[in-house]
């Protein structure tokens, strides 16, 4: 029976892998600017962000919650954290320890909100959603943050996720990534983290009855979502010249999508870091791709949304099915 | 029987308004079980929670095992040997058997969860409890019966010493219940002390050696369960006398007209060409096991299910089905065996709950009329007897009994005259169980025609004029209530399709 079972998720993963390189497929036929190295490095750079947020927010969605500050918030790590490197001098990687901080905290802090004050998780996060958008404005005192572009002094964080070697770039944070996916697997399939994760989303009641911390465990699950969109924002920081305050808003979205698509179960209980991963690129692809066959900004909005709508309905099918 | 493991003495335990516990007594002996009786809100289950420290008492005392202890919690209790099992099963769906069974307690290597080790052990427990499950398959697979074995092999994974069985078999069909208890019978033999809660009469003389009967949060007495027939213990939990005696001869009239006429429906694999035809004043009781499809078949009926094909006739006329809005539109009114998911709006007044269905007729221009609302709310509350302090009374602050004549007055309000209850008494006590069936009676004297849903073969018994009994998705049969017996209903609810 578990054989069939895990067949399903199984299943799931690789056909969403299926669905990535047919849209690769698709958009190289469709157009010779697309079979480009840079295209394959133009997507990395979109993905390093929201991979990581998605491997956050996996959690909180297992729980049956939701964090919608990620996006937000990112933006507001990376500019408290950019402006105390560019403004006050500080050095780079306490910069950074400055954003993942502040990524902790203000998921400790949704996490006591949801698990402790019983705070509905849309409510929740949408408040943080707010204060972190705020927050970031005041830390940069309302200017754009560029943390050190390349070349100067302080900048060799951003050749973690993108090396020369020879003359050529190479999308070094891929393998970062793909690391912090595979421990992060390992964390929700075998350790008592990702079972407790699963258990709470599943049945909250049975967990609390069985003597588990629930509240902890909950707690951390939000506290995990803010460490990953502190590390996000280090991607970001990394890969853009500036980072914009005000901004930020929507790419919880993306993350949030990316694991829908990648077979995270919407209600709660179900779901894993490798198809959050592969769901993302789903979403990065239909981003960078569409531009190329002459869909605008708006068309990618609508498209993306398609896909979405698309991906729930598949969860609430499966569900269906598994009921009769 | 042997030594008494746990004795509570004299426990009182009030909440904000209400003496919930007023010096109970109750001990339970090593190798025996020990039935916990008492209608709904008598003080069963609080008396368990402060047992396991979920609620602390007030005064009294506890003694287990010859100390005298308390409990902070569930988790304290279990690690003594003091494990309930819950009525509503406590399991994570999405995880294993395995993992159920070990949840909060895994094995461990390194920071790694030993999934192997688990599925092992979990093997041991079932073997030792002659169960056949694979404690690697997804807990959400199995059917409930399956399902409560594991919370069991779970309960004694704890080195139980004493189990508390909350309401086990509310939702097993015959043989699961069987099979519990052999496996009661079982822990008995290892002198376990079992104490076992349970509104099924018939289960209790089966299996129980003592019975401790509660009312109204007081201590009634404790009886030797062969020693005293069903109506002593009945009579001892309302202190008033209750018959549950089956109905002798069907109260239709002979030439009443068919009402509702179904032929040759078709839905799913739950639901096989299935036809009956209901009449005018009729009591028409749908008997099966679990899963024989007639939930399945009143949905399909209701229209809250896609039909694949056949035809559904009201009053002779061949009607049309498609949604619920399309059933009530023809006068048919359903009662769901899950009141607070299907039924009712529990947050919302009786008033509000009453209309609900039928609002176009309490609208005045934009507003609703609430005075009219009110008052047909009251005139419902009054005829069926509703034990509400007003029409205004949230229905979560009601009894289940009372919850369930809140529905009931939806749909009369909506002039439905055909009526599918579902479990009409899940869950509700023995005395406002009563109250349902004579108001059932009463609605099927007034002319309404009634199909009712029942596991229990008693109710079956008692109320139907004529029983249609479904097996696997099919009627296999259909039977006068001057015919019936729990012998041959049983036997066509079992009876196997070629």
């Amino acid at each position: 029976m578990e054989i069939k079972k895990s067949k399903k998720i199984f299943k799931q993963e690789v056909i969403v892998f299926l669905v990535v390189i047919a849209l690769l497929l698709f958009f190289c036929l469709m157009s010779p600017d697309f079979r480009k190295y840079t295209t394959i490095l133009t997507i990395m750079d979109y993905s390093y962000y929201i991979v990581l947020m998605s491997i956050g927010v996996t959690f909180p969605l297992i729980t049956g919650g939701v964090d919608l500050s990620i996006g937000t918030g990112l933006i507001c790590y990376s500019l408290a954290g950019g402006y105390l490197v560019v403004h006050a001098g500080w050095p780079t990687g306490l910069g950074m320890l400055v954003s993942i901080l502040f990524g902790v905290a203000i998921g400790t802090l949704n996490g006591v909100l949801i698990g402790v004050m019983d705070l509905p998780p849309f409510l929740a996060t949408l408040c943080t959603c707010m204060i972190t958008r705020g927050l970031g404005s005041i830390c940069a005192k309302n200017f754009g943050v560029s943390w050190p572009t390349a070349g100067t002094p302080g900048s060799w964080f951003r050749s973690i996720f993108k090396i020369t070697v020879n003359g050529t770039k190479l999308p070094l944070g891929f393998v970062w990534v793909l690391m912090l996916v595979l421990i992060m697997n390992f964390v929700l399939k075998h350790t008592k983290m990702g079972r407790y994760t699963i258990a709470i989303g599943s049945n909250k009641e049975a967990a609390i009855l069985s003597g588990i911390n629930v509240k902890f465990y909950h707690i951390m699950a939000y506290v995990i979502s803010g460490f990953f969109a502190a590390l996000a924002s280090i991607a970001y920081s990394a890969v853009f010249a500036t980072v914009q305050p005000g901004t930020g808003a929507g790419f919880e979205l993306e993350a949030i999508g990316g694991a829908i698509v990648g077979g995270v179960s919407a209600t709660g209980g179900a779901g894993s870091i490798v198809g959050s991963l592969i769901g993302v690129f789903v979403i990065c692809l239909l981003k960078t791709g569409l531009p190329f066959i002459g869909l605008q900004a708006n068309w990618q909005q609508i498209v993306t949304g398609l896909v979405l709508i698309g991906a729930v309905m598949v969860d609430i099918i499966k569900r269906k099915r598994e009921k009769k | 029987m042997g030594e008494v493991i746990l004795e509570m003495k004299e426990i009182d335990k009030t909440f904000p308004g209400v003496h919930a516990l007023d010096h109970v007594n109750f001990e339970v002996r090593k190798g025996e079980v020990h039935a916990l009786m008492g209608e709904n809100g008598a003080g069963k289950s609080t008396l368990m929670k402060v047992l396991t420290g979920i609620y602390t008492k007030d005064s009294g005392s506890i003694i287990y095992e010859g100390k005298d202890i308390e409990f902070h919690g569930a988790r304290e209790a279990q690690d003594a040997g003091v494990v309930i099992v819950h009525q509503e099963l406590n399991m994570v769906g999405h995880l294993t058997v395995a993992q159920n069974i070990f949840i909060g307690r895994e094995f461990k290597k390194g920071i790694k969860i030993d999934d192997k080790k688990m599925n092992e052990e979990a093997k041991k427990l079932f073997d030792r409890l002659n169960i056949d499950i694979d404690p690697t398959a997804t807990m959400s697979d199995l059917t409930v019966g399956k399902q409560q074995m594991c919370e069991i092999a779970k309960a004694i994974s704890h080195e139980a010493k004493v189990i508390i069985f909350d309401e086990p078999s509310a939702a097993l069909t015959e043989s699961e219940i069987e099979d519990l208890f052999k496996i009661i019978r079982d822990l008995r033999e290892q002198q376990m002390a079992i104490v076992y809660i349970s509104h099924r009469m018939d289960e209790i003389k089966v299996i129980t050696d003592r019975v401790t009967v509660m009312r109204d949060g007081c201590y009634v007495g404790t009886l030797i369960t062969d020693e005293c027939t069903k109506d002593d213990i009945i009579n001892m939990m309302v202190g008033r006398v209750i018959y549950e005696e089956p109905k002798t001869k069907s109260m239709v009239a002979p030439d009443a007209p068919v009402v509702l006429k179904v032929e040759h429906l078709n839905a799913g694999k739950m639901v096989q060409d299935v036809s009956f035809e209901l009449r005018k004043g009729e009591i028409l009781g749908f008997s099966g096991l679990m899963g024989a499809g007639r939930t399945e078949t009143a949905r399909a009926i209701f229209g809250a299910d896609p039909k694949e094909s056949g035809d559904i006739y009201v009053n002779g006329e061949k009607v049309v089905i498609n949604s619920p809005q399309d059933a009530v539109k023809h006068g048919i009114g359903y009662l769901s065996e899950d009141r607070k998911r299907f039924g009712i709006v529990v947050q919302k007044s009786v008033a509000e709950n009453t209309t609900m269905a039928d609002l176009p007729n309490y609208i005045k221009g934009i507003f609703i009329n609430k005075k009219k609302e009110r008052e047909v709310a009251q005139k419902f509350v009054d005829s069926l007897n509703t034990k509400t302090p007003g029409v205004d009374q949230l229905v979560v602050n009601l009894s289940g009994g009372n919850q369930q004549k809140v529905v009931i007055a939806k749909w009369l309000c909506k002039n439905c005259d055909i009526l599918i209850f579902d479990e009409p008494t899940r869950g509700i006590d023995v005395g406002a169980k009563n109250e349902i069936y004579k108001l059932m009676n009463k609605l099927a004297a007034e002319g309404k025609s009634i199909i009712m849903i029942s596991s229990e073969m008693t109710e079956i018994l008692r109320m139907s004029d004529r029983v249609v009994v479904m097996c696997e998705g099919r009627k296999t049969g259909e039977i006068a209530i001057e015919e019936a017996t729990q012998e041959n209903i049983m036997n066509m609810a079992t009876r196997e399709i070629g």
